[in-house]
């Protein structure tokens, strides 16, 4: 059974002049396992594809269907997709002041075990786990007590991202731009809390702009995605072609 | 934030939480209010002929003033004729002599409300053992009942006593320290000073009395738990707490009332005097009843509330979490007289549906090197109207005065409203003011951030607005911090869709 399985999708943005159509007719199936990266010139959708997945506001569906499992995604609640298992990596992470990231954590773990029928963490076990993945990741333990994203720098705020997607380990993670902005190092360490992340059991979609994150996070798909739908799809050899010929001989 | 918190919530629905009227039989004076039904509130209390005729100047005055209108609220003129000035619990006539005399209905009363354990046990007059409660801050707290208008239980008096702490309904004091009433009674709010501290001072019924002698720290925290009993009856309860030279107390008031459909007025005074040296913090968590969602029924809160900093290097502190009330017409205030004393402002003022408050601070500096602190968050939901209204006074004796306003304001969704009207009165040149004022809404960007991580949609905007508040949650003593907290979360349902 596939993982996620995303059927000509058909979505609008909002705006002021009425919606506008972004997603025409996208397909994409990602099995237990697999890593998908989903490249394309700007204004192609490959935000819209994350947020449409999440249930941002903002956005209408207007045709097709996204099933996550064996449940259908597009009519749930945000929170309730959340609870399914589907993670999104922000592109921008908002900061939330005065709501310490570590309560912040400890809400969101809570929500999705109660979602789950599951036993609440322990808080001094959580706490613990917390702080290790924090340092692991090279995150002072001291901005846990801060406000999510509060005075975080770029780097800081992917690198919390990539905390939380190793604490709350999701059935499918989607990586929006997670390497917009990113220095080398920074670059490599959240590469490697991607690496860890994966299994046998879950996937990723990875959204870039850039061959070079691909160097670290080695996919098994690539994808092209332009005007809307995805016009070619291949292996890592994909992202190299495009490295060098641009995007102009697909379109 | 714990999940019990987030479970209530979802529980609770979004009935009021307190609204229930305890069957009790009270002896209530008819509709009505003339100088004979201020002679017969002081027969009844068996008062002095210098506060009988105290209370007729205030009546005196008050028939002479007008409602104040220049708060920024609006409701239907109010009829004080048909206001009853006199409740008191029947089973009150003889006084209870111990809590086992009291009426088991009230003491269930509390139980309703969700008055911690360790209160109720004070309540019942035994004396928790800290261990066994395990937070130090929540074990030492006593708690005098103001039900309706007569006290009718007070707790923890012989631990106090022997600091020499007097904490006793004010209707006590009058008899049992008549010469600190009678000194200190109107010497910070004088019985004139506006239209509802006149109609307190002639009618008021009861309320807390505390005294801290010289260089005394009060050894637990003083809790008053207000609740509005009676149907058409106005609540004017009377506070006055003095802080003798060096000494330190932490008072907390805590209301919320039975649900009704009429309106009703509360017109409270509370007047603290802090000699030299002397610290009073006083924090209030309010839930009165805001009315239904269509403004139908809740209370009419016109309350005054003012320090004085009568000596040098006092220091008073007011911390307020309001959620409730339909209207709110609120200042406490800190007169700095003593030479580098400290006032401080912390307020959460939260409305929603059709609730209006106008609320805020008045900081008057007259002291050298004064210094005031004021921090206002407002938040409105729903179609409600919240106001700051706050003023900062520096007199020309006030040499090197200093103050600091921060006001902040959340919205929440697009029919509320909020105001800031600061004024700043400034008359030495060597003072520093400063004003810092910001309005935000709670975002889409922000909730979705959170209900991406799978929390649900209240959760979020409650975790987002305590956010916002924290600056005054970490000012209020523990158990009321978590208490505000839940009261937001209560008072917030369905203001997201």
């Amino acid at each position: 059974m596939s993982l996620l399985s995303v059927s000509n999708l058909h979505a609008s943005v909002v705006t002021d002049e009425g919606p506008q159509p972004i997603l025409k007719g996208l397909t994409l199936q990602v099995n237990p396992g697999e890593v998908h990266a989903i490249m394309g010139p700007n204004g192609s959708g490959k935000s819209t594809l994350a947020n449409v997945l999440s249930g941002r506001p903002g956005y209408t569906v207007d045709g097709g269907t996204a099933v996550l499992g064996n449940d259908p995604l597009l009519e749930l609640e945000p929170f309730e997709r959340a609870q399914l298992g589907l993670f999104l990596a922000f592109q921008y992470p908002v900061e939330i002041p005065g709501v310490s990231n570590m309560e912040f954590l400890k809400a969101s773990m809570d929500s999705l075990a109660r979602a789950r029928g599951e036993e609440q963490p322990n808080t001094a076990t959580f706490m613990k786990r917390v702080r290790e993945l924090a340092s692991s990741l090279d995150l002072d333990p001291a901005f846990l007590k801060r406000g999510v994203n509060e005075g975080f720098s770029g780097g800081e705020k992917k690198r919390n991202e990539i905390m939380q997607l190793l604490l709350l380990d999701p059935k499918l993670a989607v990586l929006d731009e997670t390497d917009s902005g990113l220095d080398i190092d920074a670059l490599q360490t959240v590469a490697e809390g991607v690496n860890r992340y994966r299994s046998s059991d879950n996937g990723v979609i990875l959204i870039t702009h850039y061959q070079r994150l691909l160097d670290y996070i080695v996919p098994d798909f690539v994808h092209v995605l332009s005007n809307g739908s995805i016009v070619q799809s291949g292996d890592k050899s994909l992202a190299l072609e495009l490295e060098a010929k641009g995007y102009a001989w697909l379109t | 934030m714990s999940t019990s918190t987030v479970d209530d919530l979802v529980e609770s629905g979004s009935e009021y939480h307190a609204g229930f009227v305890t069957d009790v039989e009270s002896e209530t004076l008819p509709p009505g209010l003339d100088e004979d039904v201020v002679r017969y509130i002081s027969a009844r209390k068996g008062e002095p002929q210098w506060l009988t005729d105290w209370r007729l100047k205030a009546f005196a005055s008050w028939q002479e003033m007008r409602e104040p209108k220049w708060a920024h609220v609006h409701y239907p003129p109010i009829n004080f004729q048909e206001i009853s000035y006199y409740s008191a619990p029947k089973s009150q006539t003889d006084g209870p002599r111990s809590l086992d005399e009291v009426d088991p209905e009230l003491l269930r009363t509390y139980e309703k409300l969700g008055i911690p354990l360790h209160e109720q046990a004070a309540l019942a007059g035994v004396v928790p053992d800290p261990a066994a409660i395990g937070t130090p801050a929540g074990a030492n707290v006593a708690v005098d009942v103001v039900f309706d208008s007569v006290s009718i239980a007070t707790t923890f008096k012989e631990n106090l006593a022997e600091a020499g702490v007097i904490f006793c309904p004010i209707s006590e004091a009058v008899h049992s320290h008549p010469e600190l009433v009678q000194k200190y009674l109107g010497s910070v709010i004088p019985q004139r000073d506006n239209y509802y501290a006149a109609l307190n001072s002639a009618v008021f019924s009861d309320g807390s009395f505390v005294y801290i002698p010289k260089g005394v720290r009060c050894p637990m925290e003083l809790s008053t738990y207000f609740r509005i009993n009676e149907r058409n009856t106005g609540q004017f309860e009377r506070t006055l707490i003095i802080a003798d030279e060096g000494s330190h107390v932490s008072y907390l008031e805590g209301c919320t009332a039975p649900m009704r459909d009429e309106n009703q007025l509360h017109a409270a005074v509370v007047e603290l005097v802090a000699l030299g040296d002397a610290q009073i913090k006083y924090s209030t968590v309010q839930n009165w009843y805001p009315g239904d969602e269509n403004g139908k029924g809740g209370i009419y809160n016109f309350v005054t509330k003012r320090g004085l900093c009568a000596g040098p290097r006092a220091k008073i502190s007011w911390t307020q979490v309001e959620t409730g009330s339909a209207i709110t017409w609120k200042y406490p205030s800190v007169v700095l007289r003593g030479d580098e004393s400290v006032g401080e402002f912390y307020s959460v003022a939260l409305t929603n549906n059709r609730q209006q408050a106008d609320t805020g601070t008045k900081m008057i500096h007259m002291g050298k090197n004064t210094k005031s602190t004021i921090v206002s968050k407002g938040i409105s939901a729903g179609g409600s109207e919240n106001c700051y209204r706050g003023l900062v006074r520096i007199s020309p004796t006030a040499q090197n005065a200093r103050n600091f306003t921060q006001c902040d304001s959340l919205l929440i969704g697009d029919q509320c409203g909020a105001h800031t009207f600061p004024y700043i009165e400034n008359k030495n040149n060597s003072a520093t003011v400063e004003h810092e004022a910001s309005t935000s809404k709670v975002s889409d960007d922000q909730l979705f951030a959170c209900q991406q991580r799978g929390i649900e949609t209240e959760q979020a905007v409650s975790m987002i607005v305590n956010g916002f508040c924290k600056e005054v949650f970490r000012e209020l003593p523990m158990e009321f911090a978590v208490e505000a907290g839940k009261l937001l979360e209560v008072s917030l349902e369905g203001a997201v869709g």
